[in-house]
């Protein structure tokens, strides 16, 4: 119960900073930066699911982000479907892509799964590319509409992000929920031994394939999202690169925590951001503070923020202590 | 109630077990003894499922089991620990125990319920009482077999499958294992299949037992016919049997 208002806490303070942080960079290109932190909060959230919970890995995540994405600017730009009916349609058809790959993939382990993985994300890259007909190929796809309700559209940042950000607290809020229920602590289990698992009765292959599907569908909303934010998409932002990416956002964040993913989303989002004053040697820096990260926050950010939190409590309760017999 | 007719189980090419035929009655403790590499772990994992057999027959209660999925078999009330414990490290002991239910949750089973067999367990096991907040990979070697235990016992198992239940742990704490597992058979009527590397302490509690050897039942008696056979005694009760290995 205690657990349960806790959290509670956390999540209204959250949105309280989410809510309120575009007040101070209106209209700004830091706003349009943290657009881009909630996106990728929502697929490092997915991944999370996968990974961190279930430690299954994947290094095709960008795949369905981008499959996402093509299915919604296809469908709206070429076909003229509603965003919102395209989001929907993209979500239903990457779940069943994902239903139908998981199956043979996650039986795979290890290196194997991270291989299977990388194979798809590299064929999907591959499809953006030469399907030129339908997907514009390399030039990339334009003129996706902007979401819209009745005659209110979605077209400026300020807009984007509260929408965006929205959906990003509910998958948050849904996964912490789902973590800490029954089929969570199963999750859990897989991770920690598969054999002991199953014979508790878990059955584990059909529990791998259902949360690869709902990581997948997660990253599919993503993509769409960055469809109908951008109104342009092109095959790069979809390659092996941005799988990797995203492997060191849920990593850096803390795997298997539920505020890892949006620490580690806003570090790796922001991080290049504010590199830039370093100009050619941005790279150097920005692998200078991962390796350091890894050594001394192994846990992720997550855990480092924790204990860090403990630290100043422990302290305040000092002072407080102090000041009280003083 | 379990009976096991003629089963064939592989490991790719490897023929693990060779037509092996094996019962177990309700409310009785049988031992599986054996060298290493004799079948005895497989024997579980063909029961459990998760490594079926290829062939032949596996009846409980009447009704088949070979073929099926873990879960399923779960669900019909045969529960295995599994070899070297593999309690889930990172979760607490009470979230070990919750695990064990997991397929009674499912079917929506009353809370308070599962609740009080968590509370059973602990009866069973006072050990872990004190300990129920704490993660399960800070326990003992002991405490985490108990729990192991405890955690297969949460699905209300009719047949327990016992894997080495005495691996690496003082003679003390064997001994505790022990008596809880004869108090299983005697005041549940769990019927136990216990495969032991200890035999003699194993044949002490058990009803009955199997002797094997490279995948084939070489003997089945009486366990303590089973303690007094010359060649039972020579092959795995050794230690105390100097007149008989050094003639």
């Amino acid at each position: 119960m205690l657990k349960g208002n806790k959290n509670l806490v956390t999540y209204g303070m959250l949105s309280g900073i989410v809510m309120l942080a575009p007040l101070f960079f209106a209209g700004g290109y830091l706003l349009n930066v943290l657009v881009f932190v909630g996106i990728n909060t929502l697929l490092a959230v997915a991944l999370n699911l996968l990974l961190g919970f279930a430690g299954q890995i994947s290094l095709g995540h960008a795949a369905f982000f981008g499959l996402g994405a093509y299915i919604s600017g296809v469908s709206t730009a070429t076909y003229g479907v509603n965003p919102w009916a395209a989001m929907l349609l993209a979500a239903v058809a990457v779940g069943l892509v994902a239903f139908a790959i998981g199956f043979p993939i996650l039986k795979l382990k290890g290196h194997y799964l991270a291989m299977a993985t990388l194979g798809f994300g590299i064929i999907v890259y591959i499809v953006f590319n030469e399907t030129v007909d339908l997907t514009g190929g390399p030039s990339g796809l334009s003129g996706i509409p902007s979401f819209t309700v009745a005659d209110f559209s979605f077209d400026s940042d300020m807009k984007n992000y509260y929408l965006i950000w929205g959906i990003t607290l509910v998958a948050i809020v849904l996964s912490a929920n789902l973590v800490n229920s029954r089929i969570g602590r199963a999750l859990r289990s897989i991770h920690s031994s598969e054999v002991a698992a199953r014979v508790m009765g878990v059955n584990v292959r059909l529990l791998k394939v259902q949360i690869f599907t709902l990581s997948a569908v997660l990253s599919s909303i993503a993509g769409s999202l960055y469809a109908h934010t951008m109104t342009f998409i092109s095959p790069t932002s979809f390659g092996f690169n941005f799988s990797v990416e995203l492997l060191t956002m849920v990593v850096i964040g803390g795997l298997g925590s539920i505020l890892g993913p949006l620490l580690g989303a806003g570090l790796l989002t922001l991080l290049p951001e504010f590199l830039r004053t370093f100009q050619d040697y941005d790279i150097i820096v920005y692998g200078l503070l991962l390796v350091l990260m890894t050594m001394y926050l192994p846990g992720g950010l997550a855990s480092g923020f924790t204990a860090m939190c403990a630290r100043i409590r422990s302290r305040f309760s000092r002072e407080v202590v102090k000041n009280a017999q003083g | 109630m379990l009976r096991v007719k003629n089963i064939n189980t592989y490991y790719g090419q490897v023929h693990a077990l060779k037509n092996i035929s094996l019962h177990l009655n309700e409310g009785e403790i049988v031992t599986l003894i054996g060298a290493n590499g004799a079948g005895k772990t497989t024997i579980l994992n063909s029961l459990s499922g998760i490594t079926p057999p290829r062939d032949g027959e596996i009846l409980f209660e009447g009704r088949p089991v070979a073929g099926l999925s873990p879960d399923c078999i779960v669900d019909m009330g045969i529960s295995q620990v599994p070899e070297g414990r593999q309690v889930f490290k990172d979760f607490s002991v009470e979230d070990n125990l919750e695990l064990g239910a997991y397929l009674r949750y499912r079917k929506r089973e009353k809370k308070s319920v599962i609740r009080k067999d968590i509370e059973d367990v602990f009866e069973l096991f006072p050990q872990l009482s004190g300990r129920r907040n704490q993660m399960a990979g800070t326990l003992s070697g002991g405490e985490q077999q108990m729990l192991a235990i405890g955690r297969a016992l949460m699905a209300r198992p009719k047949v327990l499958l016992l894997d080495e239940p005495s691996m690496g742990l003082a003679p003390l704490v064997v001994q505790e294992i022990f008596r809880v597992i004869t108090d299983l058979r005697d005041q549940r009527s769990t019927a136990v299949l216990l495969v032991e590397q200890n035999a003699r302490a194993a044949l002490k509690i058990a009803d009955r037992g199997y002797v094997l050897e490279t995948g084939k039942v070489m003997l089945e008696e009486n366990a303590y016919d089973l303690l007094e056979n010359k060649d039972v005694q020579r092959a795995y009760l050794g230690r105390d049997k100097k007149e008989i290995w050094e003639r």
